[in-house]
């Protein structure tokens, strides 16, 4: 197992407009990505995370050219990208420089808001969803679960968290800058999904007197405007709803607009021309963007709000390097691990142990003896290399037997596992 | 002499405010208000003087309306200051109040013979109300401007120095509101004391001279504005607009008129 077969695929907010973005978005079929991949031709292992900034696999391939090609048409295949331009949208990170890139993902660090708490729990999603279908193996289990840590521990030893800024942080810096204050302003969050409820928080935090829900479905906005002490509505009540209220966050699922600028239109003399300010935090857009036009309407995009955190981002950068710092020691960790995961270095930890156990023992065993002659030591300690020589022998060559390359690498990491071989590794990290 | 000090003053207090708005520092913003005060009260000083100089309200020439222009926006300002804390409006409006009083210290300072006719009580009365007027709608055009500014970049998504500098969207709707309720009453009163004063001096209380015709134009202006605001929510960009716009048509009735159309406002030089 090289490491160069772990490979990274994927567009995100940096290198691919929103536009580019959602028509990458998977909503209407949550089983098809999984169907997909399974069928590309050398994906050994695969994990596919797809969120509001970023759809991206993560996979393993000994055979590279092939399934590289194979996963860029399946991400492209509803898109009107043209294939020549594909590589203009996409990043590929392969060994050292992809596990860098996960944790890096993890960690937040390569947010759109750096130090949003959300991704993580996100990726934790995906790998489940992975997992759960058979698709990850013994690289990609391990990846994924180091990632987890690793966010943890740069969550804890820097204050990139405690600094969380997020999509909702800054909607409501600009809505301070439109409303002044938000106390007693009403806010309408349009489908009821985590983002939204996320940034309804962070209103409510800042005064808002009343959340109403608008959901296709009214059982979920009844649930989530129970939390705000709100209102929930149906969908066909949206128009009506926007007359009396000053923000409007909108994140459905739904594949096109949702809101065309002909229909504010009057909507805006009803309500006196009072500002409205609208977030549009879904991917693809439910929003016209022809409604920033409108007189006293302020339309925010995902890509828009982002420019609004820029204006902080100095702070954070700095607890941002020490965050690098962690980042880059652990993908070395990882890189030594995947290296023990070959065949001759298994087996000499494998040794080491035996030997350091069976030296422990007889020490302590000899030291209660002072009657034996040297004779009698030399004995007893030929006799524990035998007996590790003897328990040894079959494990090792039951790893040594030829097989499949993913076999091996199950096989490995299941002594390894059996053995404790990487809890020494995990000691020394501590 | 006591003029030319207030105007240094004006432009000291100017020049620290601008240094405020682009360092932000609480410090320099407080001995900006400090200097404006300072200026205030000599140029109040310089006002009385010029009273005594010429023995009636000193309102009759170019000079001194400009300069009474600039001293009621100075105390407009600074008697607000208390009520309303509006970030770096200081800035704007002292900008107008430097520029208003370079265009004094341009003009010629002698000290015109008022004829008998005009040598009333209704002279300082009217005066002074209608460019107490003024001053209000000069502050609702800065407010104006100040918020076309804001929105641009809200509108535009490009946050360079006036996003965080300037106030919300909401607080300088508010302060155009306010500018214009002040401001608009007085402009109704300006323009009665005006015919009271006709009607004593000519005998008829409007004589349609193109002074009085353009008060009455921008008082239509403002009406108007008021009335949409009310009725049909002209608020936002279209009222910043409005009070702009409204401005322009103050400083025509002020300059346009008496060099351009001249009717018997014209001593007003």
């Amino acid at each position: 197992m090289s490491v160069d077969s772990i490979l990274i695929l994927g567009v995100n907010h940096k290198t691919a407009p929103v536009e580019v973005r959602e028509q990458l978005a998977f909503t209407s079929d949550p089983e098809r990505p999984f169907r997909k991949l399974r069928e590309v031709p050398g994906c050994a292992e695969f994990c596919f995370l797809s969120t509001c900034n970023r759809v991206e696999v993560i996979f393993t391939s000994p055979h590279q050219a092939e399934t590289i090609q194979a996963i860029k048409q399946f991400l492209f295949a509803n898109s009107s990208v043209k294939e020549k331009e594909i590589d203009n949208f996409i990043y590929l990170h392969r060994g050292a420089e992809a596990i860098t890139h996960l944790y890096r993902v993890a960690a937040s660090l390569d947010s759109m808001v750096v130090g949003e708490p959300q991704i993580l729990g996100q990726l934790k999603d995906a790998y489940r969803n992975s997992a759960d279908r058979q698709c990850t193996g013994v690289i990609l289990n391990r990846l994924l679960h180091k990632a987890f840590s690793v966010a943890k521990r740069i969550r804890t030893e820097t204050n990139i968290g405690g600094n969380a800024v997020s999509i909702s942080y800054a909607a409501v810096e600009l809505a301070k800058k439109i409303f002044g204050h938000l106390d007693g302003k009403k806010v309408l969050l349009v489908g009821a999904g985590e983002m939204a409820e996320l940034a309804a928080e962070h209103l409510v935090n800042q005064g808002i007197s009343e959340v109403i829900v608008a959901n296709r479905t009214l059982e979920r906005a009844v649930n989530l405007a129970k939390r705000f002490n709100g209102k929930a509505v149906g969908l066909a009540e949206l128009h009506a709803q926007m007359e009396l209220v000053d923000i409007m966050v909108s994140s459905t699922g739904a594949s096109g607009l949702i809101l065309l600028q002909e229909e504010v239109k009057p909507i805006m003399k009803q309500r006196k021309n009072r500002p409205l300010f609208l977030i549009d935090i879904a991917v693809p857009r439910d929003l016209d963007p022809k409604l920033n036009d409108l007189d006293n309407v302020y339309l925010y995009d995902v890509d828009d709000l982002s420019q609004v955190v820029e204006v902080n981002k100095a702070e954070r950068e700095q607890e941002a390097q020490r965050a690098e710092r962690i980042v880059t020691e652990e993908t070395l960790k990882f890189l030594q691990w995947i290296e023990d995961m070959q065949l001759t270095p298994t087996i000499a930890a494998l040794r080491r142990k035996a030997d350091s156990i069976a030296q422990a023992e007889l020490a302590r065993t000899l030291s209660h003896c002072s009657s034996l002659s040297a004779r009698d030591i030399k004995s007893i300690e030929k006799m524990a290399g035998t007996i590790i020589n003897k328990i040894l022998h079959d494990p090792i060559l039951f790893l040594k037997e030829g097989h499949s390359h993913e076999d091996k690498g199950l096989k490995l990491d299941f002594a390894r596992k059996i053995f404790g071989l990487d809890l020494e590794l995990e000691e020394k990290e501590e | 002499m006591l003029f030319s000090l207030s105007l240094i003053g004006y432009y000291l207090s100017t020049t620290t405010y601008i240094i405020f708005f682009i360092t932000q520092k609480k410090k320099i913003r407080s001995a900006a208000r400090c200097l404006l005060f300072g200026a205030g009260v000599l140029h109040t000083v310089t006002i009385i003087s010029r009273y005594f100089l010429a023995g009636h309200t000193p309102l009759t020439t170019h000079f001194d309306t400009v300069s009474f222009f600039a001293w009621s926006m100075t105390w407009a300002f600074l008697s607000f200051r208390w009520r309303y804390q509006v970030k770096n409006f200081g800035t704007f409006v002292s900008l107008v109040i430097s520029a208003l009083m370079t265009i004094g210290a341009l003009s010629s300072q002698t000290i015109a013979e008022l004829p008998p006719a005009l040598q009333s009580a209704w002279l300082p009365v009217h005066a002074s109300i209608a460019i107490i007027a003024d001053g209000f709608m000069a502050m609702g055009f800065c407010s104006g401007l100040m918020y076309i500014l804001q929105e641009r970049e809200l509108k535009k998504k490009r946050f360079g120095v006036f996003y965080s500098r300037l106030p919300s969207l909401d607080a300088l709707d508010n302060l155009i509101q306010h500018c214009l309720t002040v401001g608009f009453p007085l402009l109704t009163l300006g323009i009665i004391t005006g015919s009271f004063w006709a009607k004593q001096a000519w005998g008829a209380y409007w004589h349609w001279d193109p002074k009085e015709t353009w008060s009455l134009i921008t008082w239509f202006l403002y009406a108007a504005m008021l009335h949409q605001r009310f009725i049909a929510g002209w608020r936002g960009k279209r009222a910043a607009i409005l009070a702009i716009i409204g401005f322009i048509a103050v400083l025509f009735t002020l300059w346009g008129v008496t060099f351009l159309l001249p009717g018997v406002h014209s001593y007003v030089r």
